[in-house]
This record gives structure tokens, sequence and C-alpha cells, in this order.
């Protein structure tokens, strides 16, 4: 395998070294749906003049990033950032098809699935490809590509959560809790990810969820501590890397309060533009509560299948964060090829696919129609941007559906019948 | 779009260095006090003390004084007589433009010997210095006070260099007294307190345009601390200014527009010119040349550009009553001295243009390095209202115009780029000298919602680069802050440079537009360029556009965006709440009646 996945890095580095060397670079680094207040290239590299004449980066609004040392010893590596989240996406969806596997070996042993449901089991053959299917989706996905073409720190963001992702199912929670904490501290909504991954430690060290057990208790707490200590430690270093606390209310305030409404493709900017003023702080509160808020319920329903619950919040924050980039949307479609076996469920997987395809073609359009040309105004770009998180919502509640569906046919069988003995169908009650 | 605009008028300030109490000025003083001095060019005993501040204004200075030495001993009318405890001066100086418009320009001067910033000191009696002045310099501990309202842009390539610079709209700079402790607050107090008394929109003024300039702006006057702590500047570019400025403006004078050459000042022909602008100017300067005890000086100047050319039928000639529509009958009584002086410099045979009634006093003064030669007026002698009892200053051009002096320095600015979304700020500079280099300070305030990107910040002068020996940079912060941009640049003799950064629009909320935006109405971005020596140098007003958003769909675009994520809520509540089912259709109505009555009837269900 490790053949065919050197050849796709090859060729994804090689288009992003064309498009980089194109004059088409430096448009793409300029557009707002590829880099956002947070993550623009143009903004580190503000960051730094700023360093060099000697005023704080954070004492201005240009720039967001926390981990402004980071980034100039990494800057390099942003362009391999790609790389990196792509091979740790790949490890990982190897390690969790060996472990569905496995699972699914000893429930066939123990005669768990009703008989009719044989076809809807994984076959080893079409699993065997999925790695490489997740890493091309990532690398090859124009997304990823914008993104890494104009530099955007989004990348070593996704790079850090694919890491964590990785080493989740390696089983290393010490690891594991350092990059939650790392995730965390640069854009904050990482943090939904610690529900999925203690849920994994439990399930995998048999450890039962059960508040009453002492065991459930101690492994809780070691992986909180684990990850509240390494954001402590990092915080604590970027305070003494800067010799101030400037960075908290720049960065994480300005995630929180979404001062800047320059258009991007999530839902806040318009939002936040015309709202009134004496409502702003309420739907500001509601705005960013709905991110977190899905993650207590997702955690009860999916409890059994942390790495799905994974998937389901880097959906959710990609969808609802208030700087959100088509980098963000790009991590969370890799996954899709994880779950090609839920296809035969999803009920508007066409609809879907063509909402995004022509969304993603008219946001330049409309943008160009709205600030070069001035023959639409910002309504027409603000309908593209709430198409396309209709389309992303419809996305993943396509595919929770289809995994709720599939694992409801695991118990019951496929074929249902009703009582008088025809054919039934399966509704949501 | 809304459109920002930046105002820049040029003024060169004059040279040469009269100043009654030179010990304690400052370079920056000195020069604006040249202005102040110029006027009252007859009277101007020259000292060369302004040399050896800074190298650059050494040698400017240097040579001026040499001039000036040697003008002093033609004219010799005494130095301003001290020991008079309040004193009031007035005097208008007239200048024909090249381009046949005519600038006349107008200074008050009061002096008042007190200082009540000392402790414990309350000061109640006011004679001529204006009480409403007065107690806002001691509530707020001001040391100085710069204001200015400007309608119009001063057109330095047509009209040359004006006495005093003013940008377009209104200007505001302010020192507090090193005792204060909250100048923030002082200021904004101080800005809704001055709003009132000059019926201004000066209350507009607040944190998001006020900047603290470190190098361009020093005081005028006595002292000479630096700490730019105690500094506030702001400009207003958008400020109308008309009539109800004008008439407290006028209020403060000791004579009203009752006597004296405040009686010129009709607002319908004030504003009906190419160019309006009124200032005050206080500052405390030295009672005399030991500096033994201090005094407050009140300057309040006017400045106006007639077009009389356009108006006059093809005729090129201007009198006062044209001008005005007023004739002077008498000085102000109040005053110690009231004169007017005509620029004859470039008529010293007659053959441009005639002057009548004629006058035998000459003076003389240097105005950047260029000799001036003035026929003045005294109002205080009963002579010069002649027969009539009434002076009405006639002059009739003769022939064309001459040759246009080119400004020395000259800036001007632009945006460049297309379309709503990124810009760069083009800051155009020329030296004209062909053979003096100038170092230029720069100063530039950009308002937040531009944000600039100081990395792509360049400077070339000749196509080379041309790197800037101080940068003071002050990033803006969103609604809180402007940017701020200082910059001491070597401009070479006779070489244009380019000053160019790049800025990014930003989206501002529906309710943070300026009235109508969509109109190009907006004019937020003051600019401002400094050079340290004696000149300063405003460049005109830049529009810039803002995207806008739909003004008209507050409603619905909050009920959109919500539909959209309660989508999203409902589909994830719905999946997480509720669990797969077989879909069992209910019996049909019929089979349900029928089953109503079996069970009535005890009898075995349908099913």
């Amino acid at each position: 395998m490790a053949a065919p996945l050197t050849l796709l890095l090859i060729v994804a580095v090689t288009i992003r070294a064309v498009l980089f060397r194109s004059s088409w670079a430096e448009l793409i680094s300029e557009r707002v749906e590829v880099v956002s207040p947070l993550n623009a290239w143009k903004r580190v590299v503000e960051g730094l003049a700023l360093l060099d004449l000697g005023v704080s980066p954070y004492s201005g609004d240009v720039f967001h990033e926390v981990s402004l040392s980071l980034i100039h010893f990494l800057f390099k590596s942003i362009l391999g950032s790609d790389g990196i989240t792509a091979v740790a996406l790949y490890l990982s969806i190897q390690t969790y098809n060996k472990n569905v596997f496995r699972k699914q070996k000893y429930a066939l042993e123990s005669d768990r699935y009703p008989a009719d449901c044989l076809e809807l089991l994984r076959s080893p053959k079409e699993m065997f490809y999925i790695p490489l299917k997740v890493a091309m989706f990532y690398l090859l996905n124009p997304f990823t590509i914008l993104s890494c073409v104009a530099k955007s720190t989004c990348g070593l963001n996704n790079a850090i959560i694919a890491l964590f992702i990785l080493c989740t199912l390696k089983g290393s929670a010490l690891l594991s809790g350092i990059l939650l904490a790392l995730a965390t501290y640069q854009s904050i909504y990482p943090l939904t990810l610690f529900a999925p991954a203690l849920l994994f430690f439990l399930q995998r060290l048999y450890i039962p969820v059960n508040l009453r057990r002492s065991s459930f208790w101690f492994f809780t707490l070691q992986y909180a501590f684990i990850y509240v200590g390494s954001l402590v430690v990092i915080t604590g270093l970027s305070f003494f890397l800067l010799g101030s606390w400037d960075f908290i209310p720049s960065v994480y305030g300005f995630i929180f309060s979404v001062p800047d409404l320059t258009p991007n493709i999530g839902l806040f900017w318009y939002f936040f533009a015309e709202m009134f003023e004496h409502f702003r702080l309420f739907f500001i509160c509601v705005f960013q509560i709905n991110v977190f808020f899905y993650t207590i319920p997702l955690s009860i329903k999916l409890k059994e299948h942390p790495v799905f619950l994974i998937f389901m919040q880097i959906a959710i924050i990609s969808i609802f964060k208030s700087y959100p980039t088509v980098g963000d949307v790009a991590l969370y479609m890799a996954f899709l090829p994880a779950w090609s076996h839920l296809y035969r469920f999803l009920r508007n997987i066409f609809l879907v696919s063509c909402v995004l395809l022509a969304c993603s073609a008219l946001f330049p359009v409309l943008w160009h129609l709205w600030i070069y040309a001035g023959s639409a105004n910002s309504n027409f770009y603000y309908a593209i941007t709430l198409l396309f998180n209709f389309g992303q919502i419809l996305l993943v509640s396509d595919y929770f559906y289809a995994y709720l569906r599939r694992e409801h046919h695991l118990t019951h069988g496929l074929y249902l019948k009703k009582k008088d003995g025809t054919e039934a169908t399966l509704v949501l009650k | 779009m809304a459109a920002h605009r930046c105002g820049l008028s040029l003024v060169c300030i004059l040279i040469f260095s009269s100043l009654a109490h030179p010990s304690s000025c400052d370079t920056l003083e000195k020069a604006n006090d040249n202005t102040a001095e110029k006027r009252s060019i007859s009277e101007v005993n020259t000292d060369g003390s302004v040399a050896g501040e800074a190298l650059n204004e050494r040698q400017w200075q240097s040579t001026d004084a040499e001039v000036d030495r040697s003008d002093s001993t033609t004219h010799s009318e005494a130095l301003t007589p001290a020991a008079a405890r309040d004193e009031f001066q007035e005097e208008l100086v007239i200048r024909p433009l090249h381009s046949g418009d005519i600038y006349a320009s107008f200074q008050f001067r009061t002096l008042w010997d007190t200082d009540f910033l000392q402790e414990g000191q309350k000061v109640s009696h006011y004679r001529l210095f204006p009480k409403s002045l007065g107690q806002v310099l001691s509530k707020f501990s001001v040391r100085e006070l710069h204001i200015s309202f400007t309608q119009g842009f001063w057109r330095t390539m047509q009209w040359g260099q004006p006495f005093i610079p003013s940008p377009p709209g209104a200007e505001l700079w302010v020192w507090f007294h090193d005792t204060v402790s909250d100048v923030d607050g002082n200021w904004k107090e101080l800005t809704n307190v001055l709003s009132g008394i000059f019926c201004a929109s000066l209350n507009f003024i607040d944190l998001t345009n006020t900047v603290q300039p470190s190098a361009s702006f020093k005081p005028l006057g006595l002292g000479n601390a630096t700490d730019h702590r105690f500094l506030r500047y702001a400009t207003l570019p958008r400020e109308i200014v008309c009539t109800e400025n004008l008439t407290p403006w006028k209020k403060l004078l000791p004579c009203g527009s009752k006597a004296g050459l405040a009686v010129l000042m009709k607002s319908e022909k004030l504003f009906h010119s190419s160019f309006h602008s009124q200032a005050v100017h206080i500052r405390p300067i030295c009672q005399d040349e030991q500096c033994s005890s201090k005094a407050w000086e009140l300057r309040q100047t006017l400045n106006v550009v007639f077009d009389l050319h356009t108006s006059g039928q093809g005729k090129k000639e201007w009198s006062l009553f044209k001008m005005f529509s007023r004739t002077l009958t008498e000085a102000c009584p109040l005053a110690s001295s009231s004169k007017v002086y005509v620029d004859i410099t470039d008529n010293p045979e007659g053959e441009l243009f005639e002057l009548s009634p004629a006058t035998p006093l000459l003076g003389q003064a240097v105005v950047l390095g260029d000799r001036r030669t003035y026929s003045v007026y005294d109002l205080s002698r009963a002579e010069t209202f002649g027969q009539l009892r009434s002076f009405n200053l006639l002059l009739r051009w003769k022939g064309d115009s001459g040759d246009m002096l080119r400004p020395l320095l000259h800036a001007e600015r632009y945006v460049a780029g297309f379309g709503l979304q990124t810009g760069e700020i083009h800051t155009v500079i020329y030296n004209n000298h062909p053979y003096r280099a100038f170092p230029v300070l720069l100063m530039d305030s950009v308002p937040w919602y531009l944000q600039l990107y100081i990395h792509t910040l360049t400077v070339t002068s000749k196509s080379r680069d041309n790197k800037p020996s101080y940068i003071h940079y002050q990033p803006a912060k969103d609604r809180h802050r402007p940017h701020l941009l200082e910059m001491l640049i070597q401009l070479p003799p006779h070489s244009m440079t380019e000053v160019t950064v790049q800025f990014e629009r930003a989206l501002l909320k529906w309710t943070e537009y300026t009235p109508d935006p969509n109109h190009d109405l907006t004019s937020i971005v003051p600019v401002k360029e400094e050079s340290s020596y004696f000149v300063r140098v405003y460049t005109e007003p830049l529009l810039v556009n803002l995207p806008t958003p739909d003004f008209s769909m507050p409603y619905n675009v909050i009920c959109l965006t919500c539909t959209v994520v309660a989508v999203g809520y409902g589909s994830f509540y719905n999946l997480l709440t509720r669990t797969f089912q077989v879909d069992e259709p209910s019996p049909p109505l019929s089979k349900r009646l029928a089953n109503l009555i079996r069970r009535m009837r005890g009898v075995p269900l349908l099913t």
C-alpha cells in the first residue's frame, strides 16, 4: 500500500507546486472562501512585519494566530502539512478498519447478526482501498488544494487534528491529549473532540460508561488531566514567549465575539452585519453555543461509535464555526470514503452533491458580481453561503441518518416485515 | 459603497523666525510662529535664533535668517511692544494669486498676560480674551489648542503655499498639561465642549479617529515637552463648515463683527468662495524676551480664496467691496494695531496690476525663501480712510498674470486598485527643489475599517527603494483605534517619491455606515502629511468605497440564517431523539368503526 500512497503524495505535491508557480497563487490567496481573518497567510506575514517594527502583533486587529513563534518555525511545513494530514488520516482509517473488521468477525462468530444482514457486512476487499481513498479525498480535494496554495494556516490545524485522530486510534492517550490541547489552543472549537476521544479510549480499555464505576472516573480524570495540563502548559509557554496575555483576547475573543465581518462561507458574517445592536450579544451566544451544543447528545447517541462521532463533530464545527474556510470543509469530507458502506441508505446524496458543486462554482461568480462588477449586491453572495451551509447540513445529517439506520438493520434485520407479512418501511418515531 | 475621504490641503508656513520669544520655542513652533508673524510683516524683527535645532531646519532657516537680517535693516518698526497687559492686533493680508483668484487672510491676535494653569489660581476677570475659551483652557488643563474648520481644498499647484495649512473639514489637536491623569477623558469632554462653542460636530471625535502622533506635532508655544501621551490629534474630513461655525467664531473677537476688520466677514460672501478656512490657535508664550512671565496667545485666523475672475464678467479686478460687500470705516478701537497688507511682490513697477489708493508704506518679509513686498495700510491712521471716511481697496489687473510659482514641496494621494476588496493607497510627494534633499515626516491616520498591511509598504524615489529612517506604526483595533503611520523619509532633490501601502476593506455592521453610503458622501480617512521643518502639507481628501450589506433586509437575513441553523438543529434533534420503527399503517376507518361496534357487542375484533 505504500507505493500508491507515495504516488498519490507525489501527484498532490506536483499539483500544488504547479499552482504555486502559476499566477493563480496570488488570486487564490485573496479569496475569502479560502482564507479567513484567522488563518490568512498575509496576516501571518503582517504579524511578522509588526514584530520586526517592534510592535506587538496582537496590539492591532490584523493578527489572530495564536502560535506565532510556532508558525515562524513551521512556516515551511504549512506546505507539508497536507501530506502529514493525508498520511495520518490514511493510517487512522487503516487502524479503524482493522478494528471494525475484528469486531465484525467476533459478532459474526457469536452469531449476533440477523441472517439477512450479511449483505450489510463489510468485506476486507472493499475495505482495503478505503484508507487510500481517504487520503486521496483529502489530497486531491480542490478545497484542500486551494487552501494549501493560499498558504492558509488551516492546513496546520487540519494536520494537528488528523494527528490527534491517529494517536487516539492507535491508543496513545498521552499523545492524543497533548495534540487535542494543541488543536484547542489553536482554534478553541476542537474542544468538543474531547468526548469522542474519551469514549474511544474507554471502549478500547473495555471500561463501561457507568457513572458509578470508579474505573470510569479514574480514566476520565486521567485523560482530562493530560488534556488540561498540556493546554495550561502550552498557554503558559506562549505567555512566556510573547511576554503578555494579549493573545487571549486577540485570538479567542476574536473567535467568540466575531468582530470581523469579512464575508466567508459561514453563517456568521452577514447575520451579524445585519443584526440589531441590542440583540447582538444574545445571538452571538446562541450561535456559539450551537457549535458546542451537539456534543453531549451526540456522545450519548453514538457512544458505541466514537470514530463516527469524531467525524460528526468535525463536520459540525466546520459548518457552524465563526470563521469557516473550505479547508475545514475538506477535512471532514476526507472521511466520506470511510462511510462508503452507508451509501445505500443515503436519501439525498445526489441533491446534496449537486448543491455543493453548484455553490462551489457560484461562490467566485457572485463574489465577482458583487465586489468587482457591482451588478449584484451582498445578498447574492449571502444566498449562496446559505445554500452551501444548507447542503452541508443535509450531507452530515444524511450520513448520520444512514449510520443509525444501518445500525438498526444490523440488530433487527435488513428486510423488515409488517405484522401482516408485507414489506415494511422504516420510519423515525 | 461607502466612501471615505482624507483631507488634504496644502499649506506652507513661512520660514522666518521673528518670534517674540524665540528662546523657548522649539522647531515646529517657530515654523508656525512665522506664519503668525508673517502677517505682521513690517513689524517683524528678525533674529537668527531659529537656526540650530534639527539638522534639516538649520539649512533652511539659516538661509532665511540671513535674508531676514538684511531685511530687518530696511524696515525698522519696533518690536511688538511688550508689557501691555492685554493686547489685541488685527491684520488682513491680501495676495493676488496668479490664477486670478484673490487670497485674503485675516489674523486676530489676542495676548493675555496671565497664567491660569498655575496651582490654586482662579481667573475670573476677562478683558479681551474670550471667557468661554479661557474657562475651557483652565478646566481641561489644556496647554495648547489648535482647531481649524475648512471648506474646500487648497490648490497648491495654482495658488502656491497658504499662510496656515489646514485639511478639509475639521482638525483639532491639543496638548494637555502633563498633570492631567485621564487624558482620554479630558479629551472627550473637551471635544464635546468645543463642539458646543463652535456649533460643529466635533462630538464625533472619539477613540476611533483620535491618534497620538509620536513625532509629527510638537507644542508650538512655551515648553518643549514632547511626551506624546499628552497630545491628541483628530480630523473630521466630513465636517461641513458654514455660517453656524463662523458666527460663534466671530463672537470670540473683542470687537465682534461690529468694528475693525471683522466687519468684512459677511457669511454669504465668505462662503461664496473657492476656499474657506477658519482657525483658532491658543498657546502659551513668553511675555518678554527674558521669558520672565507667561502670556496666552489666541490667534484667530480666517483664510478665503475668492474666484472673482469668473464672477467679474471677464474683468479682472477686485475691491474690498466686491469681495466682502463692505468697506472699512474704522479700526477696532480695542486693537493696538490694525493693518491691511497687499502682496505686490510680482508687481514692483506696477505693470501687472494697479492698486488704489496707493500707499507710501511698504513692508517686506521672507516667505519660504521668497522675498515678498507688501503695501501696508494702517487703519489706525485717519488718513487711510481719506475724505470719504471709508477705505475701499481697488486692484485692477493690467495684463495676464505671470508665471506660476511652483511649490517646492507638493503632495497628492489617491487610491489605486479596483473592486471593493483590496486597494492600495498611493501618496506621491514631489520635491521640486533642484539640488536640495529634504527630510519629510509623513503622517497617515487611516480608519480601522481599512485594514492596512504594513508589510506591503514601499517607498520609492526615482524608481529606487527609499528606506524610511524612522517608522512609527500603530495598528488599528476594530472599532477602537485608527491606524497611525509616521515615517521619516529623505526626499532626494528634484524627485517624486511614492509611498504605497495595501489595504483591505472591511464589511461593517449595517448601523456603522455613514448616512447614504452608496453615494460617496462619507469621508472618513484623514490623511496628514507633515514635514518637520517648516512646511506642513496636507493631501487631498481620499474617497474609498466600502462594500455594503443590503440595508433593507435585516429581518430577512435574521429569518433566513436562523432557518438554516434551525434546519441543522432540527434534523440533528430528530435523529437524536427518535428511533427507527416499522411503519404500521393504522387500519382504515371502516374497520376501526366495525371494531368499535364489535367491542361494544363483546364480539372478537377484526384483525
